[in-house]
């Protein structure tokens, strides 16, 4: 899902920074009223970080012959809202734009939109949505984290498409094209994200399938 | 006691890692979706040279290789290092 750096065209290079900005600033925003007001909850959320971190650096094998890494951002956006993850989405990005010359500056934003902002939401919405469905803690967290890191790539596809639409066969096409390389690539990774997501959540909680598991998590509950 | 679901989870996720490299059929290249990408802007606009270079480059492959499993290693780290603590209190408090 990264971006290289340089290969967006300025005025989407600079569309995406502004798009991303105001959800990065409410991101941090938010950040500092989990720390004031849940102390407790510094650990999972530095922990949910580093899950992210992690998951982030390794590149897996996939079917379809090409390798591909997770994004590891479901985790902290269920626990947490989606909205942290924006800010620590960005953190792990400028670590990678600036020490492995891996994603960008000039596409920071863009990159930012598709893993801290695109992906946490939508694996928030699928948690929330079902969870309201009555499905059990562990099915929900584990679609939400595939999902989630599926409509990252997803987002890539589609900001390529945008900036490089096909002569012949124009935006469509491209995010064919775009989407093959990104999305296909993902899927199977997408599921294992989501297998890890639900070991992680365990582990870190020791309540599996409790109700509370997320509200112990979040700091909310003891 | 039942196995506890981490097992087949982990158990699920290795098979997913490792199918490709093993099955026969499957397979290729495995090279970086990301690089792949790349290519596919270089081939859709022949001679597109990015406008920004990185401020720096791991030097070789191997600093890059380096970098990537400090980053890795730092997270599984920390990762561990909060799962310990949140298992032992929980220990402490059964034992109390």
């Amino acid at each position: 899902m990264h971006i290289m750096e340089g290969f967006l065209p300025v005025g989407h290079a600079i569309g995406w920074f502004a798009a991303s900005t105001p959800f990065v600033v409410a991101g941090a925003i938010s950040l500092k009223k989990i720390v004031r007001e849940r102390p407790e909850a510094r650990l999972t959320l530095a922990a949910t970080g580093a899950f992210a971190f992690v998951l982030s650096a390794l590149k897996m094998p996939s079917v379809t012959g090409s390798c591909s890494h997770p994004t590891g951002t479901g985790l902290g956006a269920i626990i947490f809202g989606p909205a942290v993850m924006a800010v620590v989405g960005t953190i792990i990005l400028l670590f990678q734009a600036l020490l492995l010359a891996h994603g960008g500056l000039t596409t920071l934003g863009a990159n930012v939109f598709s893993m801290a902002i695109v992906g946490p939401w939508v694996s928030w919405a699928i948690w929330r949505g079902l969870s309201k469905l009555g499905a059990s803690i562990g099915v929900a967290v584990f679609f939400a984290a595939a999902l989630g890191d599926l409509a990252t790539y997803a987002t890539t596809s589609v900001q390529l498409a945008l900036a490089y639409p096909d002569p012949a066969s124009g935006f469509l096409g491209a995010m064919l094209k775009f989407g093959g390389i990104y999305a296909l690539t993902q899927i199977p990774l997408a599921i294992a994200e989501g297998f890890l997501t639900v070991v992680v959540m365990d582990a870190l909680s020791g309540r599996a399938g409790k109700g509370d598991e997320i509200a112990f998590l979040a700091g909310e509950t003891r | 006691m039942a196995i506890h679901r981490s097992v087949f989870l982990l158990a699920g996720a290795v098979a997913i890692v490792v199918a490709p490299l093993v099955i026969p059929g499957l397979g290729g290249a495995f090279k970086g979706s990301d690089d792949l990408g790349t290519e596919a802007i270089q081939e859709a606009v022949p001679g597109y040279t990015p406008w920004f270079q990185p401020l720096w480059k791991p030097p070789s492959d191997e600093v890059e290789n380096l970098l990537f499993s400090l980053q890795a290693a730092l997270g599984a780290g920390f990762l561990g290092y909060v799962i310990g603590r949140r298992q032992s209190s929980r220990g402490n408090v059964a034992g109390r």
